[in-house]
């Protein structure tokens, strides 16, 4: 049972993207475009080149970060829609440090990178706290941390770091992620270091779930407070860590934007959807570090796929956000899926 | 003679196993029959069957001599066939009728006609002396009450066999009792019934006929008036039962948990144990008996760091354990078996493995520097699966897939295996067959052996009085006597347990 659990795991996202995307065949047919060229071009748009190359990481990276924190909370039995207001104070913090302090590379850019962390950290440590003591529903919470984190930081940009501009100036040099090694390989496309930072996140959220005591009590947690309370584990403090590192995550992936591929922040007119996109990310990876990179590839890909589809096919670029949001209609419709294929097991034996 | 409903040679299965295998179930008119077998035997997939949510492979089924074809719920509705289901399917804030009448009501242009529904469920609950209120609101009645609800749906919607799902396991004796008497004056009105249960004292009161599934197989039907418990026992589990545990006298020594007015409120600020005092001595085993809801919840929760206490003291060993957290009581001493396993026993989304060392994972060989080391925490797992019969396909299956008595198994094992001075067993037995009890109760005693103190909190009366070496019965949050159980009987101690004193002996059963 465990190993067919297993397969299907594996199986239900794969099945669900093919669906995805011949599903997204039919609706160009049906709008009278051309599937197969709308297809070549999102292929081209991904990995044409190299320069094109470079900018499906670029995109990959917060993608990345958004749906491990995604991933981590919802292990631990908590819905995390904050981490797109955790990216926005994240961002901010990255670049805040990157212009205020004046330091050499080694100090400065891992401050500034940490101060992403505390300010997602401190971010996911509101709706926590409210969850652990007081029971407040930490999807409301943080849905309004969202706004809190929007409009602050658009006043903060507005007026403290500038003077009525919109766009911060550029962070120092010493704070950037930016790598020309990176980008002379790729056509100067704006990839930067971040996806190593990226992968090696990946790489401890799986450690700390797997592999650490307090993995095991956040899991614990999240499956069956009672039993974990009656074992003598601290719930409210499971909870509380839970979302301080979920939103140190998404912190970071603000840093990815704000040291790496723009090196400043702007006011914003509405959401980055780093955070939202996170969702689907996490979704589509089984809330696991391994699937969610693999989810943030494909989504990385898709997104910057799309940008090549009208010029390459004429196709609008909003078909890409139907496949996506197809893609996750089959992953949570996974339900039918599993039946089809149970089905078919049955008939095969 | 002529048989309502027949089963012939059910056969039944599922990938890798066979949950029916041959088994005929005859049901006359007019009868209690009783369906016997151990947890996992089979019985709900029979019933199942019966009720149209499975097929099965081979077999037939025959209702008043016809042979039918039953895939769904609502033809065995219609054939006039009713369950009651262990796990009560009510709407809480709806009332009795509304329950009743729910996905069949009777309508008035368009509007349902309430009125005409609480007149027929009150005719029905009177006819039959359910003593059920129609308008009364589903949460505002006790669980016995509830459980006449689901039996008033089967009637209300014709039916003339009952199937009743081990339906004493939430009741009191007392609503046990009651329950009996509406079986017998649902069988007067010409209703036949089929009892599910492992329950061998039930089968005996009440039953006609009994048919016994061992393993997924028919073993018999048996007449229940030419037969003992402890046949019936022997054809269930397939060999002979010991059902007065043997046990030494016991060799108390000193006090290892000394509560001395102890005070605890539940969540409504209300006290539930009220100024306790209570001794548990090394090498004893205490008895809690008691009514559910006088305070044994709380006591245990008070103990074991789950619930404040408002004041007293619980002294284990010497030292004032009161209020510490869960984690000190445990690090302090005291193993517990909770009440409640699927609640608080076990992660059940955790391989076994790592439920056995659920208060332990922190401490060294199982981690070092905060890493687990799976290797650690898996050979423990596999030591205590040998050494207490737990029952699973490995280390690494998820509690959730095991049975409930291997699921208890587990629990014990973990406890067991911390070698605490006071081991708390809060209803160890609840929902398990005969051979899962009588693993538990000699595990309990043995630890008594060892010169530990157990402290006992039970429903069953028979259980309490076969293991315990001292009785307490708890009433309204207090002690109200201490007993020796080789003095006492169910007849006395169901009356302390109702609060009233004893005055001599009455006409009291002889206790097994």
């Amino acid at each position: 049972m465990t190993k067919s659990n297993k397969l299907f795991t594996i199986l239900i996202p794969i099945i669900s993207v093919l669906l995805g995307l011949i599903a997204g065949a039919i609706i160009m047919l049906f709008s009278g475009y051309n599937p197969i060229l709308g297809y070549t071009a999102l292929w081209n748009g991904a990995f044409g080149d190299a320069f094109t190359i470079g900018e499906t990481v670029r995109r990959i990276t917060p993608l990345l970060l958004t749906g491990l924190a995604v991933a981590f909370a919802f292990r631990t039995g908590l819905f995390n829609i904050g981490a797109e207001g955790q990216v926005i104070v994240g961002w901010l913090a990255a670049v805040w440090v990157g212009l205020a302090v004046d330091a050499p590379m080694v100090i400065h850019l891992p401050l500034a990178i940490l101060a992403s962390l505390a300010a997602g950290a401190l971010w996911g440590f509101i709706p926590g706290l409210l969850k652990a003591k007081l029971g407040v529903h930490e999807v409301i919470v943080t849905i309004m941390m969202n706004y809190i984190a929007l409009y602050s930081v658009n006043e903060i940009v507005r007026s403290v770091l500038t003077e009525q501009e919109t766009t911060t100036d550029a962070i120092a040099p010493t704070a950037s992620l930016a790598s020309e090694w990176l980008q002379g390989l790729t056509y100067f496309s704006r990839m930067h270091y971040g996806i190593v930072i990226a992968l090696f996140a990946a790489a401890v959220m799986w450690f700390i779930i797997q592999r650490t005591t307090a993995g095991y009590e956040l899991k614990a947690v999240g499956f069956n407070q009672h039993a974990s309370k009656y074992a003598g584990m601290n719930v409210s403090k499971n909870i509380i860590l839970s979302m301080v590192i979920s939103g140190a995550f998404a912190g970071l992936a603000g840093a990815m934007e704000g040291l790496g591929t723009y090196g400043t922040i702007s006011i914003m007119s509405g959401f980055t959807n780093l955070g939202f996109d996170g969702i689907a990310v996490a979704l589509l990876g089984a809330n696991n570090a391994f699937g969610v990179v693999l989810a943030a590839i494909l989504f990385g890909v898709l997104k910057e796929g799309a940008g090549q589809m009208p010029t390459g096919a004429g196709v609008p670029t909003e078909l890409v956000d139907i496949i996506i949001a197809l893609i996750i209609f089959f992953v949570a419709s996974s339900y039918i899926i599993r039946w089809v294929l149970l089905r078919f097991k049955k008939e095969g034996k | 003679m002529e048989y309502v409903i027949e089963m012939l040679n059910i056969r039944k299965e599922f990938p890798g196993i066979v949950a029916n295998d041959d088994i005929t179930v005859q049901l006359k008119k007019g009868e209690i029959h009783a369906l016997l077998g151990e947890n996992g035997a089979g019985k709900s997939t029979l019933m199942n069957v019966l009720f149209g949510l499975y097929q099965p492979e081979k077999g037939e089924i025959r209702v008043n001599g016809k042979k039918v074809n039953i895939t769904n719920p609502n033809i065995a509705n219609d054939l006039g066939i009713g369950m009651v289901h262990q796990h009560f399917m009510l709407v809480e804030p709806f009332t009795v009728t509304q329950n009743i009448i729910l996905g069949n009501e009777p309508t008035k242009k368009g509007k349902i006609d309430i009125k005409k529904a609480e007149r027929e469920v009150q005719e029905i609950s009177d006819k039959y002396g359910l003593k059920v209120d129609a308008t009364a609101r589903i949460s505002d009645i006790t669980v016995g009450m509830q459980q006449r609800v689901e039996i008033l749906k089967t009637l209300y919607r014709g039916a003339d066999v009952l199937i009743f799902d081990e339906p004493t396991a939430v009741l009191t004796p007392q609503e046990i009792h009651e329950l009996i008497e509406i079986m017998q004056s649902l069988i007067a009105e010409g209703k036949s019934i089929i009892l599910i249960t492992h329950k061998l004292k039930e089968i005996m009161q009440v039953c006609d006929r009994c048919t016994v599934i061992r393993k997924g197989k028919g073993i018999g039907t048996v007449d229940v008036a030419d037969t003992s418990v402890s046949r019936l026992a022997s054809l269930m589990v397939g060999r002979d039962v010991v059902f007065k545990t043997e046990k030494k006298p016991a060799e108390p020594k000193e006090t290892v948990l000394k509560i001395e007015k102890l005070v605890v409120n539940d969540s409504r600020k209300i006290s539930m144990v009220k100024e306790l005092n209570l001794d548990v001595r090394a090498g004893e085993i205490v008895g809690i008996a008691g009514v559910d809801g006088n305070g044994q919840t709380e006591l245990v929760e008070a103990i074991t760091g789950l619930r404040k206490s408002e004041s007293g003291s619980i002294m284990l060993k010497g030292k004032n354990i009161k209020n510490l957290s869960p984690r000190k009581v445990t690090e302090s001493g005291i193993g517990h078996i909770p009440q409640d396993r699927h609640k608080y026993g076990l992660v059940l989304d955790y391989p076994v493995g790592e439920n056995i060392v659920l208060q332990t994972y922190y401490q060294k060989p199982f981690s070092k520097a905060a890493i687990l080391n799976y290797k650690e925490i898996y050979e423990k797992a596999k030591e205590i699966i040998e050494e207490f019969d737990v029952r699973t396909p490995s280390e690494f299956t998820k509690a959730r897939a095991l049975s409930g008595g291997n699921q208890q198994k587990a629990i014990i094992g973990r406890e067991l295996d911390r070698s605490p001075d006071l081991l708390i067993a809060a209803q160890p037995t609840r929902g398990l067959d005969v051979g899962a009890i009588e693993f538990i109760h000699t595990r309990l005693i043995e630890e008594r052996d060892k010169g530990r103190a157990v402290l006992l909190v039970s429903f069953e009366l028979d259980e309490i009085i076969d293991v315990s070496d001292r009785i307490a019965v708890m009433f309204d949050g207090k002690i109200d006597a201490i007993l020796k159980p080789e003095e006492t009987n169910e007849h006395e101690l169901g009356l302390l347990m109702a609060g009233s004193q004893v005055s001599g002996a009455g006409e009291s059963n002889d206790k097994e």
